[in-house]
Protein backbone atom coordinates (compact mmCIF):
# COMPACT_ATOMS: atom_id res chain seq x y z
CA UNK A 1 0.00 0.00 0.00
CA UNK A 2 1.35 3.40 -1.05
CA UNK A 3 0.84 6.49 0.71
CA UNK A 4 2.13 8.96 -1.59
CA UNK A 5 -0.38 11.31 -2.03
CA UNK A 6 -2.73 11.47 0.21
CA UNK A 7 -3.27 11.16 3.83
CA UNK A 8 -5.70 8.29 2.94
CA UNK A 9 -3.06 5.95 2.53
CA UNK A 10 -1.97 6.94 6.08
CA UNK A 11 -4.77 6.18 7.80
CA UNK A 12 -4.84 2.76 6.06
CA UNK A 13 -1.46 2.08 7.36
CA UNK A 14 -2.83 2.99 10.73
CA UNK A 15 -5.71 0.15 10.52
CA UNK A 16 -4.14 -2.28 8.79
CA UNK A 17 -6.79 -4.16 7.87
CA UNK A 18 -8.80 -3.99 4.14
CA UNK A 19 -11.95 -4.39 5.99
CA UNK A 20 -11.69 -0.48 6.92
CA UNK A 21 -10.92 0.63 3.00
CA UNK A 22 -14.29 1.51 2.43
CA UNK A 23 -15.17 3.78 5.67
CA UNK A 24 -11.67 5.55 6.00
CA UNK A 25 -11.87 6.06 2.02
CA UNK A 26 -15.72 7.55 2.99
CA UNK A 27 -14.20 9.92 5.79
CA UNK A 28 -11.32 10.90 3.35
CA UNK A 29 -13.44 12.06 0.64
CA UNK A 30 -15.70 13.98 3.24
CA UNK A 31 -13.08 15.62 4.70
CA UNK A 32 -11.72 16.56 1.13
CA UNK A 33 -15.28 17.91 0.73
CA UNK A 34 -14.69 20.03 3.41
CA UNK A 35 -11.34 21.39 2.26
CA UNK A 36 -13.31 22.51 -0.80
CA UNK A 37 -15.67 24.36 0.94
CA UNK A 38 -13.16 26.53 2.51
CA UNK A 39 -11.91 26.58 -1.40
CA UNK A 40 -15.27 27.92 -2.27
CA UNK A 41 -14.67 30.75 0.26
CA UNK A 42 -11.43 31.72 -1.23
CA UNK A 43 -12.57 32.49 -4.24
CA UNK A 44 -15.50 33.94 -3.01
CA UNK A 45 -13.23 36.28 -1.25
CA UNK A 46 -11.47 36.98 -5.04
CA UNK A 47 -14.47 37.22 -6.56
CA UNK A 48 -15.79 40.37 -3.87
CA UNK A 49 -12.09 41.39 -4.70
CA UNK A 50 -12.73 41.70 -8.39
CA UNK A 51 -16.30 43.15 -7.84
CA UNK A 52 -14.86 46.09 -5.91
CA UNK A 53 -12.28 46.88 -8.24
CA UNK A 54 -13.94 46.17 -11.73
CA UNK A 55 -14.21 49.89 -12.77
CA UNK A 56 -11.12 50.93 -11.26
CA UNK A 57 -9.88 50.60 -15.07
CA UNK A 58 -7.21 53.63 -14.28
CA UNK A 59 -7.40 55.13 -18.00
CA UNK A 60 -6.65 51.65 -19.06
CA UNK A 61 -8.79 48.90 -21.12
CA UNK A 62 -12.09 47.90 -19.81
CA UNK A 63 -13.55 44.25 -19.62
CA UNK A 64 -14.83 44.94 -22.78
CA UNK A 65 -12.24 46.12 -24.80
CA UNK A 66 -10.15 42.86 -23.78
CA UNK A 67 -12.41 39.94 -23.58
CA UNK A 68 -12.87 37.81 -26.72
CA UNK A 69 -16.05 35.73 -26.23
CA UNK A 70 -15.28 32.94 -28.92
CA UNK A 71 -12.33 32.16 -27.24
CA UNK A 72 -13.98 32.42 -23.51
CA UNK A 73 -16.31 30.32 -25.36
CA UNK A 74 -13.46 27.59 -26.29
CA UNK A 75 -12.09 27.26 -23.10
CA UNK A 76 -15.37 27.00 -21.32
CA UNK A 77 -16.14 23.96 -23.62
CA UNK A 78 -12.77 22.24 -23.06
CA UNK A 79 -13.61 22.60 -19.15
CA UNK A 80 -16.86 21.22 -19.76
CA UNK A 81 -15.94 18.30 -22.06
CA UNK A 82 -13.57 17.20 -19.48
CA UNK A 83 -16.14 17.30 -16.95
CA UNK A 84 -17.41 14.63 -18.56
CA UNK A 85 -15.01 12.65 -19.67
CA UNK A 86 -13.97 12.64 -16.04
CA UNK A 87 -17.56 11.44 -15.13
CA UNK A 88 -16.61 8.66 -17.49
CA UNK A 89 -13.67 7.59 -15.86
CA UNK A 90 -15.43 7.48 -12.54
CA UNK A 91 -18.19 5.05 -14.15
CA UNK A 92 -15.09 3.02 -15.42
CA UNK A 93 -13.79 2.82 -12.11
CA UNK A 94 -17.60 1.40 -10.38
CA UNK A 95 -17.21 -1.32 -13.39
CA UNK A 96 -13.56 -2.21 -12.93
CA UNK A 97 -12.48 -1.39 -16.12
CA UNK A 98 -8.61 -0.54 -15.63
CA UNK A 99 -7.60 0.42 -19.05
CA UNK A 100 -10.76 2.14 -19.61
CA UNK A 101 -10.20 4.33 -16.28
CA UNK A 102 -6.89 5.37 -17.96
CA UNK A 103 -8.32 6.34 -21.23
CA UNK A 104 -10.59 8.38 -19.84
CA UNK A 105 -8.37 10.13 -17.55
CA UNK A 106 -5.94 10.55 -20.63
CA UNK A 107 -8.82 12.32 -22.19
CA UNK A 108 -9.36 14.49 -19.39
CA UNK A 109 -5.83 15.43 -18.94
CA UNK A 110 -5.57 16.41 -22.38
CA UNK A 111 -8.92 18.51 -22.37
CA UNK A 112 -7.64 20.34 -19.10
CA UNK A 113 -4.08 21.12 -20.59
CA UNK A 114 -5.96 22.47 -23.69
CA UNK A 115 -7.73 24.88 -21.28
CA UNK A 116 -4.50 25.74 -19.73
CA UNK A 117 -2.77 26.54 -22.81
CA UNK A 118 -5.62 28.58 -24.11
CA UNK A 119 -5.43 30.96 -20.67
CA UNK A 120 -1.42 30.66 -20.89
CA UNK A 121 -2.07 32.18 -24.76
CA UNK A 122 -4.70 34.62 -23.18
CA UNK A 123 -2.52 36.05 -20.30
CA UNK A 124 0.91 36.22 -22.52
CA UNK A 125 -1.64 38.20 -25.53
CA UNK A 126 -2.77 40.73 -22.90
CA UNK A 127 0.72 41.33 -21.20
CA UNK A 128 2.37 41.57 -24.74
CA UNK A 129 -0.11 44.20 -25.26
CA UNK A 130 0.90 45.97 -22.13
CA UNK A 131 -2.31 44.84 -20.15
CA UNK A 132 -0.51 43.15 -17.29
CA UNK A 133 -1.57 42.78 -13.40
CA UNK A 134 0.50 46.05 -12.62
CA UNK A 135 -1.83 48.06 -15.30
CA UNK A 136 -4.74 48.76 -12.78
CA UNK A 137 -6.91 47.67 -10.26
CA UNK A 138 -9.14 46.20 -12.61
CA UNK A 139 -6.05 43.96 -14.34
CA UNK A 140 -4.97 43.03 -11.14
CA UNK A 141 -8.16 41.56 -9.83
CA UNK A 142 -8.88 39.39 -13.07
CA UNK A 143 -5.37 38.09 -13.66
CA UNK A 144 -5.56 36.68 -9.85
CA UNK A 145 -9.15 35.60 -9.92
CA UNK A 146 -8.66 33.89 -13.61
CA UNK A 147 -4.81 32.73 -12.53
CA UNK A 148 -5.89 31.35 -9.26
CA UNK A 149 -8.66 29.30 -11.15
CA UNK A 150 -6.11 28.05 -13.36
CA UNK A 151 -2.95 27.16 -10.75
CA UNK A 152 -6.12 24.67 -9.53
CA UNK A 153 -6.52 23.27 -12.42
CA UNK A 154 -2.62 23.06 -13.03
CA UNK A 155 -2.55 21.26 -9.98
CA UNK A 156 -5.66 19.00 -11.00
CA UNK A 157 -3.60 17.84 -14.12
CA UNK A 158 -0.53 17.17 -11.87
CA UNK A 159 -2.91 15.35 -9.65
CA UNK A 160 -4.17 13.50 -12.54
CA UNK A 161 -0.77 12.67 -14.33
CA UNK A 162 0.16 10.92 -10.96
CA UNK A 163 -3.22 9.32 -10.89
CA UNK A 164 -2.76 7.86 -14.21
CA UNK A 165 0.58 6.58 -12.93
CA UNK A 166 -0.62 5.50 -9.67
CA UNK A 167 -3.43 3.18 -11.66
CA UNK A 168 -1.37 1.68 -14.12
CA UNK A 169 1.39 0.41 -11.33
CA UNK A 170 -0.77 -0.57 -8.65
CA UNK A 171 -4.30 -1.16 -10.33
CA UNK A 172 -7.78 0.10 -8.90
CA UNK A 173 -6.98 -0.58 -5.22
CA UNK A 174 -9.00 1.10 -2.48
CA UNK A 175 -6.22 3.97 -1.70
CA UNK A 176 -6.73 4.76 -5.31
CA UNK A 177 -10.50 4.86 -5.48
CA UNK A 178 -10.39 7.12 -2.63
CA UNK A 179 -8.34 9.52 -4.37
CA UNK A 180 -9.70 9.34 -7.91
CA UNK A 181 -13.19 10.06 -5.76
CA UNK A 182 -11.62 13.21 -4.21
CA UNK A 183 -10.28 14.17 -7.72
CA UNK A 184 -13.26 13.66 -9.31
CA UNK A 185 -15.12 16.73 -6.47
CA UNK A 186 -12.23 18.60 -7.57
CA UNK A 187 -12.34 18.70 -10.79
CA UNK A 188 -16.26 19.12 -11.12
CA UNK A 189 -15.62 21.72 -8.61
CA UNK A 190 -13.43 23.68 -10.56
CA UNK A 191 -15.79 23.35 -13.43
CA UNK A 192 -18.33 25.07 -11.20
CA UNK A 193 -15.96 28.09 -10.31
CA UNK A 194 -15.48 28.45 -13.93
CA UNK A 195 -19.38 28.96 -14.62
CA UNK A 196 -19.18 31.79 -11.80
CA UNK A 197 -15.83 33.46 -13.43
CA UNK A 198 -17.32 32.96 -17.26
CA UNK A 199 -20.40 34.52 -16.17
CA UNK A 200 -19.08 37.09 -13.74
CA UNK A 201 -16.15 38.14 -15.41
CA UNK A 202 -16.27 37.71 -18.90
CA UNK A 203 -20.30 37.69 -19.84
CA UNK A 204 -20.61 40.80 -17.18
CA UNK A 205 -17.65 42.64 -18.03
CA UNK A 206 -18.79 43.09 -22.03
CA UNK A 207 -22.17 42.87 -21.12
CA UNK B 1 -8.29 -6.20 -1.21
CA UNK B 2 -10.70 -8.29 -3.57
CA UNK B 3 -13.64 -7.36 -1.61
CA UNK B 4 -13.11 -3.63 -1.74
CA UNK B 5 -15.14 -3.40 -5.19
CA UNK B 6 -18.43 -5.11 -3.70
CA UNK B 7 -18.19 -2.93 -0.49
CA UNK B 8 -19.08 -0.11 -2.98
CA UNK B 9 -21.75 -1.80 -4.78
CA UNK B 10 -24.68 -0.67 -2.02
CA UNK B 11 -23.98 3.61 -2.86
CA UNK B 12 -24.25 3.09 -6.47
CA UNK B 13 -27.38 5.94 -6.66
CA UNK B 14 -24.75 9.09 -5.64
CA UNK B 15 -22.19 7.63 -8.09
CA UNK B 16 -24.24 8.52 -11.51
CA UNK B 17 -24.89 6.77 -14.67
CA UNK B 18 -23.99 7.38 -18.16
CA UNK B 19 -27.67 8.94 -18.31
CA UNK B 20 -27.03 11.47 -15.44
CA UNK B 21 -23.90 12.43 -16.78
CA UNK B 22 -25.33 13.24 -20.21
CA UNK B 23 -28.66 14.85 -18.57
CA UNK B 24 -25.96 17.49 -17.03
CA UNK B 25 -23.95 17.53 -20.29
CA UNK B 26 -26.84 18.16 -22.57
CA UNK B 27 -28.36 20.50 -19.37
CA UNK B 28 -24.80 22.32 -19.21
CA UNK B 29 -24.90 22.98 -22.89
CA UNK B 30 -27.68 24.31 -23.31
CA UNK B 31 -27.55 26.81 -20.23
CA UNK B 32 -23.79 28.34 -21.11
CA UNK B 33 -24.88 28.44 -25.20
CA UNK B 34 -27.82 30.75 -24.60
CA UNK B 35 -25.88 33.46 -21.93
CA UNK B 36 -22.88 33.14 -24.49
CA UNK B 37 -25.10 34.04 -27.59
CA UNK B 38 -27.42 36.65 -25.43
CA UNK B 39 -24.27 38.74 -25.02
CA UNK B 40 -22.17 38.31 -28.34
CA UNK B 41 -25.47 39.17 -30.17
CA UNK B 42 -27.30 41.58 -28.09
CA UNK B 43 -31.08 41.37 -28.68
CA UNK B 44 -32.64 42.02 -25.10
CA UNK B 45 -32.41 45.12 -23.07
CA UNK B 46 -29.05 44.95 -21.29
CA UNK B 47 -30.45 44.76 -17.87
CA UNK B 48 -32.84 41.61 -18.63
CA UNK B 49 -29.54 39.80 -20.44
CA UNK B 50 -27.83 40.59 -16.93
CA UNK B 51 -31.25 39.12 -14.94
CA UNK B 52 -31.20 36.23 -17.61
CA UNK B 53 -27.43 35.64 -17.56
CA UNK B 54 -27.07 35.79 -13.99
CA UNK B 55 -30.51 33.06 -13.36
CA UNK B 56 -28.80 30.70 -15.97
CA UNK B 57 -25.63 30.57 -14.06
CA UNK B 58 -26.62 29.83 -10.65
CA UNK B 59 -29.48 27.19 -12.80
CA UNK B 60 -26.01 25.90 -14.04
CA UNK B 61 -24.21 25.55 -10.58
CA UNK B 62 -27.04 23.43 -9.19
CA UNK B 63 -27.57 21.19 -12.42
CA UNK B 64 -23.60 20.89 -12.00
CA UNK B 65 -23.93 20.14 -7.97
CA UNK B 66 -26.79 17.45 -9.03
CA UNK B 67 -25.40 15.86 -11.94
CA UNK B 68 -21.78 16.01 -11.54
CA UNK B 69 -20.70 16.26 -8.29
CA UNK B 70 -24.09 14.07 -7.10
CA UNK B 71 -25.59 16.44 -3.70
CA UNK B 72 -29.21 15.04 -3.08
CA UNK B 73 -31.31 14.58 -0.67
CA UNK B 74 -30.15 10.81 0.30
CA UNK B 75 -28.84 9.73 3.86
CA UNK B 76 -25.36 9.62 2.62
CA UNK B 77 -25.11 12.92 0.84
CA UNK B 78 -26.68 14.56 4.23
CA UNK B 79 -23.70 15.99 5.96
CA UNK B 80 -21.99 16.57 1.79
CA UNK B 81 -25.10 18.98 1.86
CA UNK B 82 -25.02 20.48 5.28
CA UNK B 83 -21.12 21.56 4.81
CA UNK B 84 -22.69 22.63 1.29
CA UNK B 85 -25.31 25.07 2.64
CA UNK B 86 -23.21 26.52 5.54
CA UNK B 87 -20.18 27.59 2.84
CA UNK B 88 -22.89 28.87 1.01
CA UNK B 89 -23.98 31.15 3.94
CA UNK B 90 -20.76 32.42 4.44
CA UNK B 91 -20.19 33.05 1.22
CA UNK B 92 -23.40 35.19 0.46
CA UNK B 93 -22.62 37.38 3.87
CA UNK B 94 -19.02 37.46 2.60
CA UNK B 95 -19.95 38.97 -1.19
CA UNK B 96 -22.66 40.85 0.09
CA UNK B 97 -21.90 42.59 2.94
CA UNK B 98 -18.16 43.36 1.29
CA UNK B 99 -20.20 44.72 -1.75
CA UNK B 100 -21.90 46.53 0.67
CA UNK B 101 -20.13 48.46 2.24
CA UNK B 102 -17.18 48.83 -0.53
CA UNK B 103 -19.95 50.39 -2.74
CA UNK B 104 -21.81 52.29 0.10
CA UNK B 105 -18.13 53.92 0.57
CA UNK B 106 -18.07 54.64 -2.53
CA UNK B 107 -21.73 56.31 -3.02
CA UNK B 108 -20.50 58.92 -0.22
CA UNK B 109 -17.19 59.49 -1.35
CA UNK B 110 -18.86 60.47 -4.48
CA UNK B 111 -20.98 62.59 -3.03
CA UNK B 112 -18.93 65.02 -1.04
Amino acid sequence: MSNLVTNAGHAHGEHGHDDHHHDSGEMTVYGFWLYLMTDCILFASIFAVYAVLVNNVAGGPAGHDIFELPYVLGETALLLFSSITYGFAMLALYKGKKQQVLGWLFMTFLLGAGFIAMEINEFHLLISEGFGPSRSGFLSAFFTLVGTHGLHVSAGLIWMGIMMYQVNKHGLTATNKTRLSCLSLFWHFLDVVWICVFTVVYLMGTL
Amino acid sequence: MANAHSHDSHDDASHGSVKSYAIGFILSVILTAIPFALVMYPSLPKSITLMIVLAFAVIQVVVHLVYFLHLDRSAAQRNNVIAFVFAAIVIVLLVGLSLWIMFSIHTYMMAK
